[in-house]
């Protein structure tokens, strides 16, 4: 599809896909489908699908922060999903996708990372959030910030013993305090789209993705894109955002 | 291969996953799995899972690197960082970069390159879950995928690894025996003429004893073929 | 289960070589002939080719085809045809009038990002050139475009262009179907025209998909 179609579409109040502005695509979750990792997830929105795998590891505890779990959250946006992704260490948009869902999880407080203290100041549990898109139809924030949290909820904590992780036994699950989603809203002219597809986030002005906690509370944020936002229309994203984050955590 | 422990990998027949010394492990495969892609396909044995994607024939870029009477492939296998026991860090390592060679050299021979000169054909194999036999497993995926994209083909490539354990003669090797193994051969063939593509060793064996895996391998991966072209066929039923 | 017509994968023998000759999407080896895609067999006056189900264009001659312009040249333009290997469109195929084109700006004629229906005069190697001299060549204006896998166009015209006329007359649209697998559509129904092409691009090897057409189109 062409951009001019798309915007013309738009602009008449269409989708190509014939979709309402605030409505999502098809979503379908499915957890623990990667044996290998302690947690994993794979969410398809749309044609839109990204695998999450996490990982528990043992390292060293940030200095500032001595009795706390680490967690590192990375995304490759490797060229098998897209003809537009490169081969290569990550780009600026997988970076941002990572550190997006990243803030999402840490400052909502997902994770308890104090449980995850092993000896304080020396040693503590690594969590890694491998982000793998593998094929890409626009949204790949929602897809890989719900994909992240749904295998955090499946992860399990391995058994230690005598400094050697045992993997193939559980000590405890991962423990988690809170749930964040994340929803990003697009705005072209005077629309605001939910879930856009590929084509359309290619002709946006801009958008916003709003991590949102259980109690409504947003713990994390990102504007994107080429054009500036108006205060009101700040303001209407957001809470557009905070309506159809309660959707999508009923799928969890 | 190279390491050593004191379990038995195989007893009284059995293998420790229960098989017999020349079975192989659960196969599961599905093509056209990528939208994006040109061609695509999912391929698990037991407990490893690739996915493959192509595509092309595209445009090459820099044209320095066209070749003026056929396309080139190009190919890159990556193992996602959560796939093996112990994370490993994304990009590619050495082993990965030699396996996307050994990989291509083992797909190259099958494809019919000359019909699209100064163009590219893009491979690309992800490893989801390692448990042993990953280069082999990719392998069926890319070949799979190739057919799902329309690369007018010689014949498909299979791929399965060979090997000893314990002293006894094994087909599909997973993870564990891998590690612990006296050899393990993975191979790849193109199954009308029986043509390898692909035959790499590592370990310790006597030239009939390799000779032997090969034979075996070669037949037991008409079971492989059959997965393959039912996969192709049941993208097109309803 | 809906009746497929008979599959065949690369590598598959499909008969001897003393029984027909070989045509497209087939090789010969050892005496027999040998398909090289995924696809459907089809035998024409003892000539066996296999369609493909799947795959890029591949340009010939005379193939009258849906391009973009991408680029605007000195003498010409670059055209995408949706295959592997950009196009030309030479100043002397598009033009009549003598142009100088050294004082000229060509863009007048055609520019980056207009759609034409032309075709393709000559293939060598990774070289295609287009000519837009035949009376059907223009510029199309307006409308849609979309891409279906190239070897589906036959399906999607249908015998004596029944299948395509069928959508038209149906959905009250122009659509023109460039052998390279570009669509073009423009009309009042024209998302149900390509509903209608979609389908028929996913169900290209089911018999009795004419029918699931026409009941799609009296909706």
């Amino acid at each position: 599809m062409r951009p001019e179609y798309v915007i013309k579409l738009l602009e008449s109040g269409e989708r190509i896909d014939e979709r309402k502005f605030d409505a999502f695509r098809d979503i379908k979750i499915e957890t623990g489908i990667i044996k290998r990792a302690e947690g994993s997830a794979r969410v398809k929105i749309g044609k839109t699908d990204v695998i999450v795998g996490i990982k528990t590891e043992i390292g060293e505890p940030f200095s500032d922060m001595p009795n706390m779990g680490i967690l590192k959250t990375e995304a490759e946006f490797t060229p098998i999903a897209s003809p537009d992704f490169e081969s290569g260490p990550p780009g600026e948009d997988a970076t941002e996708l990572a550190r997006i869902v990243d803030r999402g999880i840490r400052e909502s407080g997902c994770i308890d990372l104090e449980k995850l203290c092993i000896k304080e100041g020396e040693k503590a549990w690594q969590i890694f959030v491998d982000i793998q898109i593998i094929n890409h139809d626009g949204n790949l924030i929602d897809a890989s910030a719900l994909a992240a949290v749904a295998a955090l909820r499946v992860t399990r904590v391995p058994k230690l013993e005598d400094d050697k992780i045992i993997r193939d036994k559980t000590e405890m699950k991962l423990p988690l305090l809170h749930t964040p989603i994340t929803v990003t809203v697009g705005k072209f002219s005077d629309k605001f789209i939910i879930d856009p597809l590929k084509e359309e986030e290619e002709i946006l002005d801009s958008k916003i993705s709003v991590a949102v906690m259980e109690d409504g509370k947003i713990c994390a944020m990102q504007k994107s894109g080429e054009s500036s936002l108006s205060m009101e229309d700040a303001n209407e994203m957001i809470d557009l955002a905070v309506k159809k984050s309660k959707e999508m955590r009923k799928l969890l | 291969m190279g390491m050593k422990t004191d379990e038995k990998l195989i007893m009284n027949g059995k293998r420790l996953d229960g098989r017999k010394k020349d079975e192989i492990r659960e196969i599961e495969m599905k093509v056209g799995v990528i939208p994006n892609a040109n061609g695509s396909a999912q391929v698990r044995f037991g407990d490893t899972v690739a996915i493959a994607g192509v595509y092309g024939p595209r445009p090459l870029f820099p044209k320095h690197l066209q070749e003026s009477d056929r396309a080139i492939i190009k190919c890159r296998y990556n193992m996602a960082p959560f796939s093996v026991e112990e994370r490993v860090r994304p990009g590619p390592s050495r082993r990965a970069i030699e396996i996307s060679k050994v990989t291509r050299l083992a797909l190259e021979p099958a494809l019919f390159l000359e019909d699209y000169p100064e163009t590219v054909v893009d491979v690309y194999i992800e490893i989801l879950q390692a448990d042993g036999s990953t280069r082999v497993t990719g392998i069926n995926a890319a070949s799979l995928a190739l057919a799902d994209a329309g690369v007018p083909m010689k014949d498909l490539v299979v791929a399965l690894s060979g090997g000893k354990i314990n002293d006894t003669l094994v087909l599909d090797l997973c993870g564990k025996e891998d590690n612990y193994s006296d050899a393990d051969i993975p191979i790849a063939f193109m199954p009308r003429k029986k043509e390898i593509t692909l035959l790499q060793m590592d370990g310790e064996l006597t030239p009939q004893e390799i000779k032997t895996i090969i034979k075996n391998v070669l037949k037991a991966g008409e079971e492989v073929y059959k997965k393959q072209k039912e996969a192709l066929m049941k993208k097109y039923e309803e | 289960m809906a009746e497929t017509r008979e599959i065949v994968i690369p590598g598959e023998v499909l008969c001897d070589a003393k029984e027909k000759k070989p045509s497209y999407g087939t090789f010969i080896e050892d005496g027999k002939i040998i398909s090289k895609f995924l696809g459907i067999p089809r035998d024409s006056a003892g000539y066996l080719s296999v369609v493909p189900l799947s795959g890029v264009y591949l340009p010939r001659g005379n193939d009258k085809i849906i391009g973009f312009i991408t680029g605007v040249e000195k003498a010409g333009w670059m055209v995408d045809i949706n295959a592997p290997w950009s196009a030309f469109l030479p100043l002397s195929e598009a033009v009549d009038e003598f142009i100088d084109f050294k004082k000229t700006d060509i863009s007048r004629f055609y520019d980056v990002n207009d759609v034409i229906y032309a075709q393709v005069s000559d293939v060598k190697r990774g070289d295609v050139v287009l000519s837009m001299r035949n009376p059907m060549a223009r510029k199309l204006k307006d409308g849609v475009t979309i891409k279906i896998t190239p070897s589906k166009v036959p399906r999607l015209i249908g015998k004596e262009g029944s299948m395509i006329n069928a959508i038209k007359e149906k959905t009250g649209t122009i659509i023109r179907v460039g052998q390279n697998g570009v669509v073009w559509i423009s009309g009042e129904k024209t998302d149900k025209a390509i509903k209608a092409i979609k389908l028929i691009e996913k169900k290209s090897h089911i018999i009795g998909l004419t029918d699931e057409i026409t009941e799609l189109l009296s909706d």
